[in-house]
């Protein structure tokens, strides 16, 4: 049969983020398929240098609206380890909390991703409603639904009251039995079952050799979770378990997913119920100690990892983030070949892809093939000729 | 363990339930109190020392000498003279903040408040830039 090609995206590609997939097609079926980042980029890591590092916290957080807590902890960590800060208890336990309600919130906008993208609509809106469970929690402990800004340097900025505790908890109990309908869901509805199984296979060793992060690592049977490979804020005092799922296709991370749920749930409940006492912060200077510092974090889509170098300055001389949807794109090129074209926005959908926290910086060359580095000079040439063609002329600056 | 409409009864229930959303505009939205709106502005306690300008991550804060100046307290008898207290005006770019309430939190004098004031779509411009005095 003759190959086709046919781009799909960048105009809306499964959600509406903007990336391009270029798919390979033999009638229905995908032959091979090119990803193509790049039209979401939007110059954070440079903009980042020229801030200071509280201005930078609030540049973070926008790096990704559903993953804002976990870009901000993890950048923080960074500031704090040179600062040699040592953040309070508590502090830390409300960090925990807010990061697990992000995990509930972002977990619930998939599954109802997913419904939407399988063509069972009510799912999708049953799981919406319900999320607004969760935001109403985090917009009554930090006071905004996205962007909680919760964090700042040496600790947070916003205690949490008895009151609130128990509406939290509350929330919670409801979201837990809606939860426990959703898995009975996922595991008897028929619908489901005959559009995620088998679909978007991921084999183990794929997985591993593509570096495939959090749920989607997960669900091809690789138990790899930064919160217990190498605990940060409170996760080493807390009770969960680590979940797997061994079916390697979109069921399973619908599974690891909707499991994960009622996890977050237990720890939310240990951290609301056993929150230290104590100050919710400590004083650090603006200037940060000269050294470098990089740190993983979970975030609900898998391992978000951060550098930072300091100079000693205020502000920072580089930054570099490695959002996780950029870890798992390698294998949704995978996971598409050998699919139907009618499965690819669920196959994409299935990583929970966050275009915008993966466009950074990133030049290959389609037509040699060949990836680039550019360094310092090269970037000025390139600009320099750029503006050239557009008639402006800085080659003499 | 398949088992055909799973969802059929919870579709039937919802039937009969209120809707979750609410009628806003007619109906008022409900904010907490913790919610970061609009920055508003306490002249008088304003000492012009820029921290916020400083702090602010979207430069959305201006802080200005006033055109009209507070006179000098009387001088005091065999008292040396009392400079007058300076007036500060404030212009708040409500279409670059952020509203993260930085510069509320760094404010020595708590000369910023946060409102919870969230309704500031506007069709002009300029009425976005808000100047207080
Ligand atoms: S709320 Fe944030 S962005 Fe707005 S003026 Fe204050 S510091 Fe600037
Ligand atoms: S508002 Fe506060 S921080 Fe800003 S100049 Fe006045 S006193 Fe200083």
């Amino acid at each position: 049969m003759a190959k086709i090609t046919i781009p799909f995206g960048p105009q809306h590609p499964a959600l509406k983020e903007p990336e391009n997939f270029m798919l390979v097609l033999e009638g229905e079926q995908i032959s091979g398929s090119t990803i193509n980042l790049g039209y979401n980029h939007r110059g954070m890591e440079k903009a980042a240098e020229s801030r200071t590092y509280i201005q930078n916290l609030y540049l973070i957080e926008r790096v990704c609206g559903i993953c804002s807590h976990s870009h901000t902890t993890t950048y923080i960590t960074n500031v704090e380890e040179l600062a040699k800060a040592e953040v309070p208890q508590r502090a830390l336990a409300i960090r925990t909390l807010i990061a697990e309600l992000e995990r509930v919130h972002s977990h619930l906008l998939w599954l109802g991703v997913a419904g939407y993208e399988m063509g069972f609509e009510t799912l999708f809106m049953y799981t919406w409603r319900d999320r607004e469970q969760v935001l109403d929690c985090l917009e009554l402990l930090s006071g905004n639904r996205v962007h909680y800004s919760i964090n700042t340097i040496g600790g947070v900025r916003r205690d949490v009251s008895a009151e609130q505790k128990a509406e939290v908890l509350k929330r919670i109990k409801f979201l837990e039995g809606r939860t426990q309908y959703y898995i009975k869901l996922a595991l008897e509805e028929p619908t489901i079952a005959a559009r995620t199984a088998d679909v978007g296979r991921l084999p183990p060793e794929v997985a591993l050799e593509r570096g495939a992060v959090g749920p989607t690592a997960r669900a091809s049977g690789i138990a790899r979770d930064v919160r217990k490979d190498e605990p940060y804020l409170l996760y080493d005092k807390l009770d969960f378990k680590l979940i797997t799922h061994n079916t390697n296709d979109v069921f399973g991370r619908l599974v690891v997913r909707a499991l994960e749920l009622v996890e977050s749930y237990k720890m939310i409940n240990q951290v609301i119920n056993n929150l230290p006492e104590g100050p919710i912060s400590v004083k650090v200077p603006m200037k940060i100690a000269p050294g470098e510092a990089v740190n993983h974090y979970e975030a609900p889509r898998g391992e978000d990892i951060h550098y930072l170098k300091s100079n000693g300055t205020d502000k920072p001389e580089r930054l570099k983030v490695r959002a996780p949807t950029m870890a798992n794109l390698q294998s949704v090129s995978y996971m598409l070949e050998g699919g139907w074209l009618a499965d690819v926005p669920l196959v994409i959908a299935a990583i929970d892809p966050c275009m915008s926290c993966t466009d950074r910086a990133a030049v290959w060359d389609q037509k040699k093939g060949k990836m680039a580095v550019y360094g310092w000079e090269e970037l000025r040439k390139l600009g320099i000729e750029h503006y050239k063609h557009r008639g402006i002329d800085f080659s003499k600056l | 363990m398949i088992k055909p409409a799973r969802v059929f009864g919870e579709v039937m229930r919802h039937l009969f339930k209120k809707p979750a959303t609410c009628a806003y505009p007619f109906e008022k939205a409900k904010i907490t109190e913790r919610f970061r709106g609009r920055i508003d502005f306490d002249s008088p306690k304003c000492i012009g020392c820029q921290m916020c300008v400083r702090v602010c991550p979207a430069k959305a804060i201006e802080i200005k000498l006033s055109a009209e100046q507070p006179p000098a307290p009387v001088q005091a008898e065999g008292q040396p003279p009392v400079p007058a207290k300076r007036k500060f005006d404030c212009f708040m770019h409500l279409d670059h903040c952020v509203y993260c309430a930085q510069c509320v939190e760094t404010c020595p004098k708590d000369a910023l408040i946060m409102t919870q004031d969230f309704e500031l779509a506007h069709t002009s411009r300029a009425a976005l830039t808000r100047h207080y005095k």
